[in-house]
């Protein structure tokens, strides 16, 4: 296992784990509101141990939020990842494998959804749809499909050319068994990558969206909202926007390791004939 | 007998080039005739390019025939849809050549000989009849449970031929199968195909590049250059007296012991020209050492000389016969 990997894996681990155990790893509600402990400071700079990352303007425990927060990260990238690969592979499967006019149609479509800026699309989408935890995934997948389509069409242009192909066609596969019994485990290692480094997107993306308040309900804490909110006491308790900032980037790292450690791992192109 | 496959007339071509650009057809099968008999086998040979490959695919309609007619056991097939298509399948079907890529490499060797089973719903337990035929073809039935790349080329073609045989199918396009594997392991696969020709009652269409290889195995033998045939004839008589200039010069390139030491194969003057631009005139003029003012003319008809002997050169019989045509042309 290489070192990218490694990291990758480890980080995404502990995530789900926060993801998972939130209820009983964190001390207290993460909404509940103590105005007599406002913007206490983490324990090494003096605070109490009853709120060990300290607590919000709000008084809420930063661990807590933190946490809960880590819930809505796993839930965005699984499922938005999930739903953009169910869309996004069957067209790059049909595109690549008829060729001709089908796949002039369908890229054109994904080169203009392309052209839209992803970031404002996704603002616009959600401004339309309203807040919300599935609205949010909803945006990201209509956003991120066309990278799925993208990539798997580029893929099955090369696949489709070899032997094996035709030797299926040889034995009367028609074209949409060649494309699920032939094409789609040699793209599994593809899907595998592109599916981390989407993860990374929509986590990020989430954040954004709930940064300017379009993203979960406000009852539900986000990374995102939480940047926001600590944002206007930086000066007086930076903990506030630094923690679930670095939560975030943590993250996201994590996933581009993971992606960049698998596709590494599992890219014949990367590897050599003796490493195999 | 009756023909198992009957070949007519035979056109491939390929529109090369956009909307913007120059339209060019590539003539890659350009009026192939051929017969096969059933439990025959007849090599097609030529150097790359000749449009060998081309012709065996389009046969199977793995590519589809600009014109002419393909003829499977009085059935024309050419014009046939690819649905109406599938239960023909189970009669013909093909080996190809690089048994590294022929193999989907994500699927078990198990899985890809029962695949044809599966898809034409063959009755019976799959799992028995792959062991069956792994071990007729020179494998052990526990190779089922592994994944192409733990076996070697010679092993995967095999495999491959496992796979083709699965369907019981009465012809077997052998695509160059010998062209990736070491002399040894390329005559045993040979010894194999034999063994199996017989047991199976098997017609094979046997395409190479290689005369040397084509002999031990065929009854016949066509040559093709640049997308036609230009001499048929049973394997022994073609090699004991080659008609055709071309075939003159396949046949005294391959290296024989006996003349070890003194051996100067012929050399062809360059390249075969490009299928986009065939030249006038016989095909082969440019390139033939025996060329005449008819050669650049007209192009030669694949003329029956004797019984089952066919040639497409003006030069075939005796030379002064075609002076006379030469004057009167």
């Amino acid at each position: 296992m290489n070192s990218k990997l490694l990291g990758g894996v480890v980080i995404g681990l502990l995530l789900c784990l926060a993801a998972l155990l939130a209820p009983w790893l964190t001390p207290r509600d993460p909404n509940r509101q103590d105005l007599s402990a406002i913007r206490r400071p983490p324990v090494w700079m003096g605070g109490a141990w009853d709120h060990p990352l300290g607590t919000d303007s709000l008084g809420r425990d930063l661990l807590s939020r933190l946490l809960w927060s880590a819930r809505v990260a796993v839930v965005v990238a699984i499922g938005a990842t999930l739903c953009a690969a169910v869309i996004g592979t069957p067209v790059g499967l049909v595109s690549g494998y008829f060729r001709g006019r089908v796949d002039t149609i369908l890229m054109r479509v994904v080169d203009v959804w392309m052209s839209i800026p992803a970031v404002l699309l996704a603002i616009a989408l959600m401004a339309v749809l309203g807040v919300g935890l599935l609205k949010v995934i909803l945006a990201i997948v209509l956003v991120d499909w066309t990278r799925f389509a993208r990539v798997i069409r580029g893929e099955v242009l090369a696949l489709r050319e070899r032997e094996f192909v035709e030797a299926s066609r040889a034995i009367g596969l028609g074209p949409f068994r060649i494309m699920a019994e032939e094409l789609l485990p040699n793209l599994v290692p593809l899907l595998i990558v592109l599916a981390s480094l989407e993860m990374a997107i929509a986590v990020g993306v989430e954040a954004l969206l709930s940064f300017v308040g379009l993203g979960v309900e406000a009852a539900v804490p986000s990374w995102g909202s939480m940047i926001a909110e600590g944002r206007g006491y930086l000066l007086v308790g930076w903990w506030g926007m630094t923690l679930p900032m670095l939560a975030l980037v943590v993250t996201v790292v994590g996933f581009n390791l993971l992606g960049e450690g698998l596709r590494e791992r599992l890219d014949p192109r990367l590897r050599t004939e003796a490493a195999r | 007998m009756p023909a198992l496959l009957e070949v007519q007339n035979l056109k491939t071509h390929y529109r090369l080039g956009g909307w913007l650009s120059r339209r060019r057809i590539l003539r890659a099968v350009d009026g192939v005739d051929l017969t096969l008999k059933s439990q025959q086998t007849l090599a097609v040979v030529g150097e790359s390019g000749s449009g060998k490959t081309t012709l065996g695919r389009t046969i199977l309609r793995l590519l589809e025939p600009t014109e002419g007619r393909i003829v499977l056991d009085g059935q024309d097939i050419s014009r046939l849809s690819q649905p109406r298509l599938r239960p023909l399948r189970r009669r013909m079907q093909i080996v190809f050549q690089h048994p590294y890529a022929s193999l989907n490499p994500r699927k078990r060797v198990g899985q890809i000989v029962a695949q044809p089973l599966r898809i034409h719903q063959v009755p019976g337990d799959h799992r028995r009849q792959v062991a069956e035929l792994l071990e007729r073809v020179g494998l052990p039935a526990s190779a089922a449970d592994h994944y192409p790349h733990e076996f070697s080329g010679g092993q995967r073609q095999r495999i491959a031929i496992a796979r083709a045989l699965a369907l019981r199918p009465d012809l077997i396009v052998l695509d160059e199968i010998t062209s990736g594997l070491d002399a040894t392991v390329k005559l045993r696969v040979l010894a194999l195909l034999r063994e199996l020709q017989a047991d199976f009652r098997l017609a094979y269409l046997f395409i190479s590049h290689d005369l040397s290889v084509v002999r031990s195995l065929s009854d016949r033998v066509a040559v093709m250059y640049l997308g036609r045939i230009v001499e048929e004839a049973p394997t022994e008589m073609l090699f004991e007296r080659p008609l055709h200039p071309y075939t003159q010069v396949l046949k005294a390139s391959i290296p024989e012991p006996a003349n070890r030491g003194s051996w100067n194969p012929p050399v062809l003057v360059g390249d075969a020209p490009s299928p986009v631009n065939i030249p006038p005139g016989c095909r082969f003029h440019p390139r033939c050492p025996l060329a005449q003012a008819v050669c650049r003319e007209a192009e030669p008809e694949l003329r029956e000389l004797a019984p089952g002997r066919r040639v497409a050169c003006h030069l075939a019989e005796a030379p002064p016969v075609l002076a006379r045509d030469d004057v009167s042309a």
